[in-house]
């Protein structure tokens, strides 16, 4: 180790830019990248939902006018509604925030910066594949960036069919902008599928001499699930979205009734990705959260095999109940009610993982640090929009519920604030490791309540508008609804100031945060393997690979 | 590298080839775009030029590596795992494509649709009889699978005529196969377009084909390799790749045959 930690800076410096960044064989690299391509889309894909919370604020239409887009509200100047606008960017933030945001960040990023780090691998299996993935991901966003661009449906720019792409309207709609937008999702995926390939190779292949499967850290073990999800959903959504083109582009009847096809497959074979998308999005979380809560509770995890069977379990069932997203389109009764059933088999391991992280802090000596908070916040809003998916699961309720505001509510507790609390987590855990600078204690948790408050104000509202029957998707709605939109207007406005803070505090600690100068800056806690090499650590690390004492610790 | 290190995995030294491939992908499907919407096939074409040449040139530099003895045995594991789990995916593709057959094959829309009136294979649609070309085919097939095979038992014993031989007859037979598919096609009663039976048909099929071309092409470039005296009883992964692709290949088969042409027929 120490000798690895002595070439190391000159080696990254006898690198051309373009070479250590272009041409990266080095999952920490590939890692920093994926970071920061995944922050830069998410600021896009964020902006696009405050220009959409400008508009709902209020009733009627001021921002959205077919007459030209206006960040200024003119009640003086007609305005007709741009419906097609409002839709292309609602497709838009859905799209960019499915494949190529949360996913990028938390299984690109993170997993590949720190799965072979905790695991005592030199490197991934593949090294440059890997940076295959990265770049496919890159251009995979560029094509969705100028599916944006380009001539679409009702004789404008983009496409707005929604992030599901659901035919007929995705066969339908006009223009070239929806075959950009498939093959966008083609890149990613195959991007994906490689990532998955490399990420299960490397755990499997690669772990410390005498690290078994039952001690491998529960990070890598997330990534591990995450991977096999990843690996054998993906291919299907290939299929769907390749029927969609050929039906758009070359008079294939997949989804036509007019030639016997049928529109409904294409919402289960969309499905049986689309579900384990969701879980491909939270269970890197899980193991995020898993490492942050031990460390600041300066006790080990409580129940590590529980944990880590029950991310299999949640990954295995993910591939089961993909149906209970289109109760409504009819199925028989019997179909109803076992996806119903399978879905809520789901709450008993996800179940076992909040208890087990409630037992973890039980009795602990908690240090609430800003990554702590956000395991906090993660808890707490995790298990709320858990709830209201059980309330979802149910199919008679589900009737009532389908495409409203309690849904969009329900989803965006687990991801905008399950996911992504857990990926701020995880930043601030691990910003001194990667960077070798510490971020600003009390800016943290400025950035956590801020953005705690605004999340909560933006989409706790969005429940009550579900209950009273508002629908999804819209670019308008009666007055009846306008005191909780302009609450969840106010509440968004608030998490994007938090998430304009969030990127100073980033910027502010790679260029002045105070410099690490411990390994292990968490305490004895912190005590996975990323914590025994340098911060940042050195270009190559494990060039002699690490033995059982460096992270099998007695306390255990 | 500059350094030492102390164990047998493989750390790469910098490449171009992952960047220039995934500019390829995006120049070549952003062409495919274009192509389709009747602005010309060339950007599609310069894109699928680069993606061949990046393919050519990495998988060569991995040839060169496995030559310099990167390919430790821990490393030859780990190809492995990695070949199984794309052979993994692969089969999850195909599941969409025959998720797509069962349910219209189980579930046909109902006589309120003209174009299947309650039947499968729709109403009007006149299908190829299995036991003629597709029989044949099969054997065509499993014939090169037996001779891949065949081909894998040489090579373990260092018998290295044998296995040029063997993979030689594997190879001729998977063309022939591509050649008999070209020529059934050719000769379909239904078109591609404009019915729910012919798409499927043809993409399921189609898909599989390409798989097949594939696979040869595989096969060929470990006949060139073993031509060229690379391959012996240890070291034979990029064959056993090749080979568990082509078993693959067959399998996929097996399902199309017995469930698209045979029962579904």
């Amino acid at each position: 180790m120490a000798d690895a930690a002595v070439h190391t800076h000159d080696d990254h410096a006898k690198k051309s830019f373009f070479t250590r960044w272009f041409m990266s064989t080095n999952h920490k690299d590939i890692g920093i990248l994926y970071l920061f391509t995944a922050a830069t889309l998410g600021f896009v894909s964020v902006v696009f939902t405050v220009y959409m919370r400008m508009e709902l604020m209020n009733p009627g239409v001021q921002y959205f006018c077919a007459e030209g887009a206006r960040f200024i509200a003119d009640a003086s100047r007609e305005c007709t509604p741009n419906g097609h606008f409002w839709n292309v960017i609602i497709t838009g933030h859905g799209i960019l925030m499915m494949f190529f945001v949360v996913i990028p960040a938390l299984f690109g990023g993170f997993g590949n910066y720190f799965m072979p780090l905790m695991i005592g691998a030199p490197d991934m299996a593949f090294p440059r594949m890997n940076n295959l993935s990265y770049w496919m991901y890159v251009a995979g966003s560029s094509l969705a960036v100028i599916s944006l661009l380009t001539p679409g449906g009702d004789g404008q720019l983009g496409s707005g069919v929604g992030w599901v792409l659901y035919a007929p309207l995705s066969v339908r709609e006009g223009g070239m902008s929806m075959d950009f937008a498939i093959f966008a999702v083609h890149l990613s995926g195959a991007s994906s599928i490689l990532g998955a390939i490399n990420m299960i190779t490397t755990f499997l292949n690669m772990r410390a001499p005498g690290m078994t499967l039952h001690k491998t850290p529960l990070f890598p073990w997330s990534i591990f699930v995450t991977a096999f999800l990843i690996l054998l959903s993906l291919p299907v959504l290939a299929g769907a979205i390749t029927m969609l083109l050929t039906d758009r582009n070359f008079g294939t009847t997949f989804f036509d009734p007019n030639g016997g096809g049928d529109p409904i497959l294409y919402q289960h074979l969309l499905w049986f990705f689309g579900h384990p998308e969701v879980y491909m999005i939270i269970v890197p979380g899980f193991g995020i959260i898993s490492h942050v809560i031990s460390t600041f509770s300066k006790k080990p995890i409580f129940g590590y095999l529980p944990m880590v069977y029950a991310m299999v379990a949640i990954g295995a069932l993910g591939f089961v109940v993909w149906a209970h997203h289109m109760y409504t389109v009819g199925m028989s009764l019997t179909q109803q009610s076992y996806f119903m059933l399978a879905t809520m088999v789901i709450a008993v391991p996800t179940g076992i993982k909040i208890f087990s992280w409630i037992a973890t802090m039980w009795g602990g000596s908690i240090e609430l640090k800003t990554p702590m908070l956000f395991a906090f916040g993660f808890l707490f809003l995790f298990t709320v929009g858990g709830v209201t998916g059980i309330v979802l699961s149910q199919a008679p309720i589900d009737r009532i519920y389908h495409d409203t505001y309690y849904v969009v509510a329900h989803f965006h507790y687990v991801m905008s604030l399950g996911a992504v609390f857990c990926i701020f987590a995880g930043i601030y855990y691990w910003i001194g490791k990667m960077s070798g600078r510490q971020y600003p204690e009390w800016a943290g948790k400025l950035h956590f309540f801020t953005f705690f408050i605004g999340a909560n104000l933006t989409f706790f509202p969005q429940h009550f508008l579900g209950r009273q029957g508002m629908p999804r998707r819209y670019i308008d709605y009666p007055v009846e609804f306008a005191y909780w939109n302009h609450l969840s207007s106010i509440g968004a406005f608030i998490s994007f100031a938090s998430f304009v803070f969030f990127i100073g505090i980033v910027f502010y600690t790679l260029k002045f945060g105070k410099r690490v100068t411990e390994n292990s800056y968490w305490g004895e806690y912190a005590d996975s393997l990323e914590w025994t090499v340098s911060s940042p650590p050195p270009e190559h690390t494990f060039e002699t690979l690490p033995t059982p004492d460096m992270w099998d610790k007695a306390h255990h | 590298m500059a350094h030492v290190k102390n164990h047998d995995y493989h750390i790469l030294n910098p490449s171009i080839w992952p960047f220039m491939g995934a500019f390829g992908g995006a120049t070549m499907l952003g062409g495919t775009v274009l192509f389709m919407h009747d602005k010309g096939p060339w950007l599609a074409l310069i894109g699928l030029a680069i993606v061949l040449f990046t393919m050519y040139s990495w998988w060569s530099d991995v040839v060169a590596e496995a030559e310099a003895g990167d390919h430790t045995p821990v490393v030859m594991i780990g190809l492995r795992y990695g070949m199984l789990m794309f052979i993994a995916s692969e089969v999850m593709f195909f599941v969409a494509w025959f998720w797509n057959f069962f349910k219209n094959a189980l579930y046909p829309l109902s006589d309120n649709y003209p174009a299947v009136d309650g039947v499968w294979p729709p109403a009007g649609i006149e299908t190829f009889d299995p036991w003629h070309l597709p029989i044949i085919n099969t054997l065509i097939l499993l014939c090169s699978g037996a001779a891949a095979t065949w081909a894998h038992h040489a090579i373990q014993h260092d018998d290295r005529k044998s296995f040029v031989q063997g993979l030689a007859l594997a190879i001729a037979l998977g063309a022939m196969f591509t050649v008999f598919q070209a020529f059934e096609y050719s000769e379909a009663a239904f078109g591609f377009s404009g019915n729910i039976y012919g798409g499927t048909f043809f993409m399921a099929t189609g898909f599989h084909g390409f798989h097949v071309i594939i696979g040869t092409i595989f096969l060929t470039v470990c006949l060139i390799r073993a031509l060229k005296g690379q391959m012996d009883s240890k070291h034979h992964l990029g064959f056993e790749a090749a080979a568990w692709y082509w078993h693959f290949v067959d399998v996929v088969w097996l399902f199309l045959f017995a469930a698209v042409y045979i029962w579904g027929g």
